[in-house]
């Protein structure tokens, strides 16, 4: 049982990295990791709600849709229930924990629909997980997200020293450098497999 | 009869969130001071941090939270701190105006290259290569990272030097950090003679690499009635505190490197 969840943990991190694997979540991965403290903050946000929002949305799927044969609404639905519950959050946070609401506050509305959050919920529900996995699976893909983060908000620090050509300034050499680091990650293929014997 | 139990599902789930959204708003509401928005839309919104705090909206709830003064903002100025004290109910401290000026007077006519510069257009990179591709070590390099950084494009770059227009300079002082040589001043007063030259080479030298370098004569200091100015470093210095704005340094400077900094621009331009 551990295992296996170990398993899922360390792959969604280092094989199935949501971002550099299955690239999703480009938009706060472009747009966010400029800075280490900002990319950080999205970092947490992201794995908090996307814990949150596998927690509320494996239920539903599991006891409401697939009974009565709705599997194909799980999209339309879970766009509403992940916003529903990102709104909420933000107002208890702000009203219980404002610490915690200036830490995440900015980044927290900002991936309400974002595409990784509803990749990690659908995609668990394809892998047929049951619960604990799809909690473990989406932390995981949290956890994913802030590695890619720091990892690349360190080569954009580089990349603003360096001098590129025109035409490559800006975006073009950030996307370049993103390949370049989504790349290594293709490395990590087969890794688990390896360390697990399975 | 599944579409029916399809519109039914969404509909309701929708409904429910709806309502959990609207108790939760009701009951967990947080009183937010609404003078921090009225505060923040009378800020003029250029995030430049001249005031000290991270950007205008944190300037707003620093003045709105923290008491702090209503007069930190420069590139506002006086009509907006006036608005400020509006909102928050308290007298408004009169804001100085200040501006930026560039201390070299180094243009394509009064000093030439020591080497043609093919490199990164930028003074930080030309910097690196022997202190700048002009004669004088000290002096603008003429690439124009001041001019970037100004969010309010009141730098030109004219004849090689980077002259500020009095007009669209707001005095935030971003571009006093970005200068590889540290030549632009913010200053409070436009009027008093400024000395426009850093070179701290002998007089000879100056001399040879630019001919409205300042050359340590000392007939400034000589001649100044209240004992503003100094000479250090082969370099005069005006302290703006004593100056009485009596014009008789601009007068006698040899190389007219002491100058009222107000008439820069048109002596660049002929």
């Amino acid at each position: 049982m551990i295992t296996e969840l170990a398993i899922i943990f360390f792959g969604m991190i280092l094989v199935d990295n949501y971002v550099l694997v299955k690239f999703l979540g480009i938009c706060p991965f472009l747009g966010v990791s400029k800075k280490l403290d900002s990319s950080v903050g999205m970092s947490v946000a992201v794995t908090f709600v996307m814990v949150l929002a596998t927690a509320a949305t494996w239920p539903i799927y599991t006891y409401l849709l697939e009974p009565k044969g709705l599997e194909y609404l799980r999209i339309i639905i879970f766009i509403i229930v992940i916003a529903v519950l990102v709104q909420l959050v933000e107002i208890v946070l702000k009203k219980y924990i404002p610490p915690l609401y200036n830490a995440l506050g900015v980044y927290l509305p900002l991936i309400t629909t974002n595409c990784a959050i509803l990749g990690v919920t659908l995609l668990t529900l394809d892998s047929g997980y049951n619960f604990a996995e799809s909690i473990v699976c989406a932390f995981g893909a949290g956890m994913g997200f802030l590695l890619a983060m720091v990892i690349f908000s360190g080569v954009r620090k580089r990349l603003e020293d360096a001098n590129p050509p025109k035409a490559f300034q800006g975006l073009p050499i950030t996307l370049v450098s993103a390949a370049m680091v989504s790349l290594s990650f293709m490395g990590f293929g087969g890794l688990i497999e390896g360390i697990f014997k399975v | 009869m599944s579409i029916v139990l399809a519109v039914v599902i969404v509909t309701v789930l929708g409904l429910v969130g709806a309502a959990i959204l609207v108790v939760a708003g009701h009951f967990l509401h947080v009183a937010e001071d609404e003078r921090i928005g009225l505060v923040a839309d009378a800020l003029p919104g250029a995030n430049c941090g001249a005031c000290g705090f991270a950007g205008c909206a944190d300037y707003a709830k620093g003045i709105v939270e923290q008491d702090a003064p209503v007069n930190k903002c420069i590139p506002g100025g006086n009509v907006t701190s006036q608005a400020v004290a509006a909102i928050m109910g308290v007298v408004a401290g009169e804001v100085v105006a200040r501006k930026a000026v560039v201390a070299c007077q180094g243009n394509y006519t009064n000093t030439t290259n020591k080497y043609e510069y093919e490199g990164i257009k930028t003074c930080s990179a030309c910097n690196l290569l022997f202190n700048g591709r002009g004669a004088c070590k000290y002096g603008c390099l003429g690439y124009g990272d001041c001019a970037l950084e100004c969010k309010f494009g009141a730098i030109q770059m004219i004849n090689g030097v980077a002259v500020v227009d009095p007009e669209k300079c707001t005095g935030c002082g971003e571009c006093t950090k970005v200068c590889p040589n540290a030549l632009i001043y913010v200053v409070t007063d436009l009027e008093k003679p400024m000395v426009l030259c850093k070179n701290k080479d002998r007089g000879a030298l100056t001399r040879k690499d630019c001919s409205a370098g300042c050359i340590g004569c000392m007939k400034c200091q000589k001649i100044c009635p209240t004992g503003a100015i100094t000479v250090t470093n082969n370099n005069a210095v005006i302290d703006e505190s004593k100056c009485i704005n009596c014009q008789e340094c601009v007068n006698v400077c040899p190389v007219n490197a002491i100058s009222n900094s107000m008439v820069v621009e048109p002596v660049l331009e002929k």
